[in-house]
C-alpha cells in the first residue's frame, strides 16, 4: 500500500443508475417450473441393458448436460428424476418402489425402453409388465435400446411438462 | 472321433451303467440315479473331470419317468466333456446332491430346484435363488403356465 505516490482506484459502493432492467413481472408457476425443468437431478435405476444407451446419451456427444439433466444422484434422497432403465423383475419391484417412495417431491419419473415402458418381450413369470403397474411415471420412451435422440426428445417433452404444471410450494403436507 | 479318455470311460460305463453314445463330440450316458455319485466319482478320480459344469433338468411332460436331470462336466486335464443324463419320477422327483464332490453344486442344484423342482437329497439350503420366497411353483415346468405372475408388490389401479 505503500508504494510512493501512488493511490488505488476504489470503486464506489454506491450502485449508479443504469438502464438494466431490475424488475420482471411473471407467474410464480412458470418462474418455478422454469427453474425446475433445467435442474433436473437423474436418478438412474439401471437394471439392464438400456444401461449402454443410458450411458451413450449421458456422455458426449448426445450430452444429456446440455438439458441441465447430467449429474446422476446415487441417493434417491437427492434426486427428483427417476430414471428407470431396463428390465424391472417381479423380484426387484419392492426395491423400485422404495426408491421412489425415499425421493422428495416434486419428483418425476421416466421409463426408459421398452422393458420398463411396457414389460417389452418379457412376457412371462418374472418381469413386471411395465413400471406404471408399480409406481406412476410421466414420460414413456420406447425402443430396444431407444436411440439417444429418442432419450433426449423425452427429456425435453418431460420439460416442457415441467414448465406447464402447477409448482405448490407450501402443500397441506409442508 | 472320440477322445481316447472318453473311450476309456465309455468303456468302463459301459459295464456298470445304462446306455453310453456320443453326442457332438461329448460323452452322454443315460444312468439311474441311484448310480449317479458314484459313476460322477469315479470321472472324477479316475478320468479328470474336475469341473462340474451346470446341473439343469427337463420337463417331458407326458412321459414317465417325467423329469431328467442333466449334468455337464469339463476335464481341465484332457479338455472334454462329458453330459450325464437320469430321470426321476414326478411324485418323488430326487436325486443326491453332488456337494460332496463339487463345492459348486450348492448353488447350481439351487437354480435347479427352483426352476424345476428337483430336490437334491444331500444339499443343506434349497432356498430360492432366482426365484423369491413365497413364489408357488416352478416357472420352467412344462405346466406352468406361461404368464402366470406372482407380484410382490400390490398394483396400481
Amino acid at each position: 500500500m505503500s508504494t510512493a505516490g501512488k493511490t488505488i482506484p476504489i470503486a464506489s459502493a454506491r450502485p449508479q443508475p443504469s438502464s438494466a432492467f431490475e424488475y420482471l413481472t411473471t407467474k410464480k408457476d412458470e418462474l418455478i417450473g422454469w427453474a425446475r425443468k433445467f435442474s433436473l437431478f437423474p436418478y438412474p435405476f439401471v437394471t439392464a441393458c438400456c444401461a449402454m444407451e443410458f450411458m451413450a446419451v449421458s456422455s458426449s456427444p448426445y450430452d444429456t448436460d446440455r438439458f441441465g439433466a447430467a449429474l446422476p444422484r446415487f441417493s434417491p434422497r437427492q434426486a427428483d428424476l427417476l430414471m428407470v432403465v431396463g428390465t424391472v423383475t417381479h423380484k426387484q419391484a419392492p426395491v423400485l418402489l422404495k426408491v421412489y417412495e425415499q425421493m422428495c417431491e416434486p419428483k418425476w419419473v421416466m421409463a426408459f425402453g421398452v422393458c420398463a415402458t411396457s414389460g417389452g418381450f418379457y412376457n412371462n413369470y418374472a418381469a413386471v409388465q411395465g413400471i406404471d403397474k408399480i409406481i406412476p411415471v410421466d414420460i414413456y420412451i420406447p425402443g430396444c435400446p431407444p436411440r439417444p435422440e429418442m432419450v433426449i426428445d423425452g427429456i425435453m417433452r418431460l420439460q416442457d411438462k415441467i414448465a406447464h404444471s402447477r409448482h405448490p410450494i407450501v402443500t397441506g403436507n409442508f | 472321433m472320440a477322445h481316447t479318455v472318453l473311450e476309456a470311460l465309455e468303456a468302463r460305463l459301459a459295464a456298470t451303467a445304462g446306455t453310453v453314445s456320443f453326442a457332438h463330440g461329448l460323452l452322454v450316458a443315460e444312468l439311474e440315479p441311484a448310480a449317479l455319485p458314484k459313476v460322477v466319482a469315479l470321472m472324477k478320480a479316475e478320468f479328470g473331470f474336475d469341473l462340474f459344469l451346470d446341473v439343469t433338468a427337463v420337463d417331458w411332460l407326458g412321459q414317465t419317468p417325467r423329469f431328467e436331470v442333466v449334468y455337464h462336466f469339463y476335464s481341465t486335464q484332457h479338455h472334454v466333456r462329458a453330459r450325464l443324463k437320469t430321470r426321476v419320477r414326478e411324485e418323488d422327483p430326487t436325486v443326491d446332491s453332488l456337494i460332496p464332490l463339487y463345492g459348486s453344486a450348492h448353488y447350481m442344484e439351487r437354480e435347479c430346484h427352483d426352476m424345476y423342482g428337483i430336490v437334491f437329497r444331500g444339499n443343506p439350503d434349497l432356498r430360492p435363488i432366482l426365484l423369491y420366497e413365497g413364489f408357488v411353483g416352478h416357472p420352467l415346468r412344462k405346466d406352468y403356465p406361461k404368464t402366470q405372475e406372482q407380484p410382490l408388490v400390490p398394483y396400481r389401479d
